[in-house]
């Protein structure tokens, strides 16, 4: 039971984290504040791809002439390192792209507001 | 609100600091094959390190370092030099991305060794151009000017 | 309204917990993930890449080897992204040129 607690509370503080991002996402008006959810989410799902790969008692997936690469239990496992650099960079992009449109949002109604912005686009609909 | 050109400490700091930024992220791709690093880390660091002085020295000065029109021609560039890594192996009897045909040594596996390393320069200079490039698109939509 | 939104937080929550109680231990050299070999009986990718990195690419960094050999095509496909999203960037933010400019 202990040990089981032991492996397992690193998952429920990124849980914890990824309950944040999405309340952030939920509860916040402002777009930006959404965004920052969103980041947060994003950031501990990355977390736990890390966690997962971790082995005790093993190092880093660089080749060490000393160990050799017969055994697999020295070195963690290099799949979800290389899955999340890549996540990681285009997590960036993607967030500029995510503010860009903020700003023209903002450019076009002068507001990030979500329930003032809603209004003004149902004025928008009723006009046309 | 104290404007930042106008704080010479910052800028100072940051100019100093600045190169030996660009010489560690240099570091990390080149000797990403024996150490933890490559193209996506040291291509980041490269733009923080352009960053830095955009954000010290404002956006005008750095304009003397690295131009606002460079960034998105420097991205496309860095996916064309991916692009034509596995192309030119592809036209040399391989298949796409196979660097094995790229005959540029006796051992294959060094040339798939030599292969990795052109396939990460191309990443780490996309990255550093679009990420740079973001950041001056972002200022250059400030709706408030 | 907003009972409902705390419901979903709350249900998502208690969700993740519970996929949670199968999951191995973390840092369980035994789990499925680590293993030699798949369920399948043919050799689990992370053990190929660990015992083969070497050997393929004359590079002890196994990160860098499927990062720029083994998946390559991955990796192509997300510079492919980052590219797109800078393009978008410009795109959508430029000055646009009115007609008071070239005069």
């Amino acid at each position: 039971m202990f040990d089981f607690f032991l492996g397992h509370y690193a998952y429920w503080f990124m849980f914890a984290l990824m309950t944040l991002g999405l309340w952030g996402m939920i509860f916040k008006k402002n777009l930006v504040k959404k965004l920052i959810g969103m980041t947060i989410f994003q950031v501990s799902i990355i977390i736990f791809y890390i966690a997962t790969s971790s082995k005790w008692g093993a190092t880093v997936p660089v080749l060490d002439p000393a160990i050799g690469a017969t055994d697999t239990s020295k070195y963690i496992n290099p799949l979800p390192h290389t899955l999340m650099l890549t996540a990681i960079v285009v997590g960036v992009a993607t967030i500029g792209v995510a503010f860009a449109l903020v700003i023209s949002i903002y450019k076009r109604y002068r507001t990030l507001d979500e329930s003032i912005l809603s209004e003004k686009l149902k004025k928008e609909d009723d006009t046309e | 609100m104290i404007r930042n050109e106008d704080n010479p400490i910052v800028g100072l700091v940051s100019r100093i600091v600045s190169p030996f930024i660009m010489l560690f992220a240099l570091y990390i791709i080149f000797h990403g094959h024996y150490s933890p690093g490559g193209g996506f880390q040291g291509g980041t660091m490269l733009a923080a390190s352009l960053l830095l002085i955009r954000l010290a020295m404002g956006s005008e000065i750095a304009q003397l370092q690295f131009k606002r029109s460079w960034g998105t021609p420097l991205g496309s560039i860095g996916v064309l030099i991916y692009f034509a890594t596995g192309f030119t192996a592809m036209l040399m009897g391989g298949t796409f991305l196979n660097y094995e045909f790229l005959s540029l040594s006796e051992i294959a596996s060094h040339t798939r060794s030599i292969g990795v390393l052109l396939v990460e320069i191309g990443v780490g200079l996309a990255v550093m151009g679009i990420l740079v490039a973001i950041y001056d698109d972002l200022l250059e939509g400030d709706p408030d000017v | 309204m907003k009972v409902g939104n705390y419901i979903v937080l709350i249900t998502f929550f208690v969700l993740m917990i519970y996929a949670s109680l199968g999951f191995p231990n973390r840092g369980d050299a035994n789990a499925r993930m680590h293993q030699e070999k798949s369920l399948a009986g043919s050799i689990n990718a992370p053990s190929y890449y660990i015992h083969y990195a070497e050997r393929d690419d004359h590079t002890p960094n196994m990160v860098t080897v499927i990062l720029a050999d083994y998946r390559s095509y991955d990796t192509l496909g997300e510079e492919t992204v980052i590219l797109t999203a800078g393009l978008i960037c410009f795109l959508l933010l430029r000055k646009k040129r009115t007609a008071n400019d070239q005069k």
